[in-house]
């Protein structure tokens, strides 16, 4: 049976859900419980299961953070909420110093089955301190698994298979996709591995993930007025990548651009980009695109922060690039 | 303490000083209404944290700065903007996001910066502003300088560990940083008593050797009195010093707060003791100042807020070329 519900409604009725399901399952972080939480996604949580599971903390995301990876390790199952993407700067320490090692560092001994949720990403004119895509900082570590759930099926259905998993997962909701509506399955299950097609084409493949999908599907809607059929490629999970899907869509369209909300530099898109040198260079019919963030903190203006972001413009231009036609479509 | 009962560490109630202090809360106040409105037509985005309750605080201990102090404060720091002398019509043009914004209007409402008045932000990662604060008091000492840094911070800042770290540091070098808590008893919707083992925010400064006490931050006269003191004593070269002062927000925390956590009657209660009407009120009974003087300042503050307006509408909007400005020294 599916529903029409919100991004926001699937996050917390994935964490409800969860709690119901398995004792072992708590959340804790900054104003999840009395503040009814930031993006109201916990929204009677502590109603339902009261304050020894449904935990408000001080601002202390070093220490909360890491307190949820030693709850994990002594045998809970904690959902640790950081705020936002750049509040969990203070908690980078725990997260790749302790979460992502232990493991390895123990010969196998010790593992955490931690799931870390946070927002990320611009939008709202929250300026510098509040608007950074760092998604990519934490592809970059091994030891964890990155997710960026784009749907409302997969904000709902990633959840438990994260927490099943035994080692850390982070989980990032972009901020611009809590309003936003889609259908959802309760039932149907999702995998943590496999980037998805969510539309197909001949023409072009464009790769994207996050608040960053839907500013793609929309210009491959607009490409295919003009006649450029575009493949879309969610990639769902940021580490592990799943190479294989990019790559074979490349392989077929023989063209990529990636769509990325980071910054340039250093970017998840510059990874993805180097993977498709390495393994279909030769079928190329053009240089691989990228539409990334610019490189500036992201201002508070509108007309400024606007420009800072990826945008369609900016894809169906890079597309049409890719494809060898210039300026506007006739 | 080293200082003692001068003109210095005791202000003295004159006419003239109770009308400055009552006209710049009623400015802070009629200000921030004023942005508050704006934001419902759009013309403010993003965030908006209003200091509505809390006037007292940034009033009473900014006249017990100096020109070439510094000053740190939060994403709620509107008030200690204009407070601390900030042309109105540049803040008011920093909240649109305007070129002639004190931040050049990249920075909004919560990052108003301003280097003539040695206003360092704007900062809206709690707790991100203590280090700050301590490293420019420790280039003070090193250079030889006898300026106080004096940094503001919510009571939910004091659970982060850049809090505790600052505390150590300054007292462990004995550095000219005052310390100001600005208890409101709620870190968004999380109470003090929800979130801290030790409610006492300034014994916890305490437990760092450091001088502090806490004040009624309602109460302007005893703010101005408390911080007066405290300044005297970390120009004086005795290290850094903690203020509490203990307060209430009147207004949510940001705009999209639906206030889930605490009762109307709550804020209500709170509000008949807020810092403007009991300082009002007392000017009035003591025959300080008379109900004209109050108009004249409610008729001042109202030219010049029209003006800000004025001014911040008028203002352009930065070109979109210049996207990549201020990113380094070398473009
Ligand atoms: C490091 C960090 N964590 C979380 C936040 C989100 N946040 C902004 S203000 C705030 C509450 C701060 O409360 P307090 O320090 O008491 O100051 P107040 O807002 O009451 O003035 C929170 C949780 C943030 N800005 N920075």
């Amino acid at each position: 049976m599916s529903e029409e519900i919100t991004y926001r409604e699937a996050a917390g009725a994935a964490i409800h859900d969860a709690m119901a399901a398995d004792p072992r399952v708590f959340i804790m972080g900054e104003d999840v419980g009395h503040y009814g939480g930031t993006y109201a996604v916990t929204k009677g949580l502590l109603e339902t299961f009261g304050p020894e599971r449904v935990r408000d903390t001080p601002l202390s995301e070093s220490g909360f953070t890491g307190a949820g990876i030693g709850a994990a390790m002594g045998g809970m199952r904690p959902i640790v909420e950081i705020m936002t993407v750049n509040f969990s700067l203070l908690a980078l320490d725990q997260i790749v110093n302790n979460a992502a090692t232990l493991r390895h560092m123990s010969g196998g001994q010790f593992n955490v089955p931690v799931v870390i949720r946070m927002a990320t990403g611009a939008g709202r004119q929250l300026a510098a301190q509040h608007s950074h895509s760092l998604e990519n900082w934490y592809a970059h570590v091994p030891g964890l698994r990155v997710l960026a759930p784009a749907t409302v099926q997969d904000v709902y259905s990633m959840l438990a298979p994260a927490l099943e998993d035994p080692d850390p997962v982070i989980l990032f909701e972009h901020v611009m996709l809590y309003n936003r509506k889609g259908t959802l399955d309760r039932s149907a299950a999702v995998d943590l591995r496999s980037a998805a097609i969510r539309r197909e084409g001949r023409d072009i493949t464009l790769i994207s993930y996050g608040g960053s999908l839907w500013k793609t599907l929309e210009a491959a809607a607009l490409l295919a007025e003009d006649g450029i059929e575009a493949e879309v490629v969610d990639l769902r999970v940021l580490r592990p990548l799943d190479a294989d899907t990019f790559l074979s869509s490349v392989r077929k369209t023989r063209r990529a651009v990636i769509v990325d909300e980071g910054w340039r530099t250093g970017s998840l898109a510059a990874e993805i980009s180097a993977q498709i040198m390495e393994e279909v260079f030769w079928e190329l019919d053009a240089p691989v695109g990228r539409v990334c963030s610019a490189e500036v903190p992201i201002p508070y203006p509108r007309h400024l922060e606007e420009a800072a972001l990826p945008q369609v413009p900016a894809i169906i231009a890079a597309a049409r690039a890719a494809l060898g036609k210039q300026g506007e479509p006739a | 303490m080293t200082a003692g009962k001068t003109e210095a560490t005791h202000p003295r109630l004159t006419r003239a000083h109770c009308q400055h202090l009552l006209q710049q809360m009623i400015r802070i106040r009629r200000f921030e209404e004023k942005c508050a409105e704006l934001y419902t037509q759009e013309k403010i985005r993003g965030f908006l944290h209003l200091y509505i309750g809390e006037e007292a605080i940034a009033v009473g201990v900014m006249d017990a700065l100096e020109a070439d102090d510094a000053v740190l404060a939060t994403y709620r720091e509107h008030g200690h903007a204009l407070a601390r002398g900030l042309p109105m019509n540049k803040v008011m043009a920093e909240m649109y996001g305007k070129r002639d914004g004190s931040s050049g209007g990249r920075g909004g409402s919560m990052h108003i910066f301003d280097a003539e008045k040695r206003f360092v932000g704007g900062n809206a990662i709690v707790g991100g502003g203590l280090p700050l604060a301590v490293g420019l008091a420790l280039a003070d000492r090193m250079q030889g300088r006898e300026r106080v840094t004096t940094c503001f911070f919510g009571e939910g800042a004091a659970a982060e560990g850049e809090f505790h770290e600052s505390m150590n540091l300054a007292t462990l070098w004995k550095l000219p940083v005052l310390f100001v808590c600005e208890n409101n008893f709620y870190a968004m919707g999380t109470r003090l008593d929800l979130s801290e083992s030790e409610t006492d925010i300034h014994a916890k400064a305490a437990s760092y050797r450091m001088p502090s006490e806490a004040v009624d931050g309602m109460n302007i006269v005893e703010v101005e009195a408390a911080a007066r003191r405290a300044v005297a004593t970390v120009r004086a070269g005795d290290g850094p010093y903690f203020l509490e002062c203990r307060t209430y927000r009147f207004r949510a925390h940001s705009m999209f707060d639906p206030q889930l956590y605490r009762s109307k009657d709550e804020v209500k209660e709170r509000e008949k003791k807020g810092p403007i009407v009991r300082f009002q009120g007392w000017v009035l009974d003591a025959g300080i100042l008379h109900q004209a003087d109050i108009d004249a300042i409610e008729a001042d503050v109202a030219q010049e807020i029209d003006a800000a307006v004025a001014f911040a509408e008028a203002s352009e909007w930065e070109a979109i070329e210049t996207l990549l400005d201020h990113v380094g020294a070398v473009p």
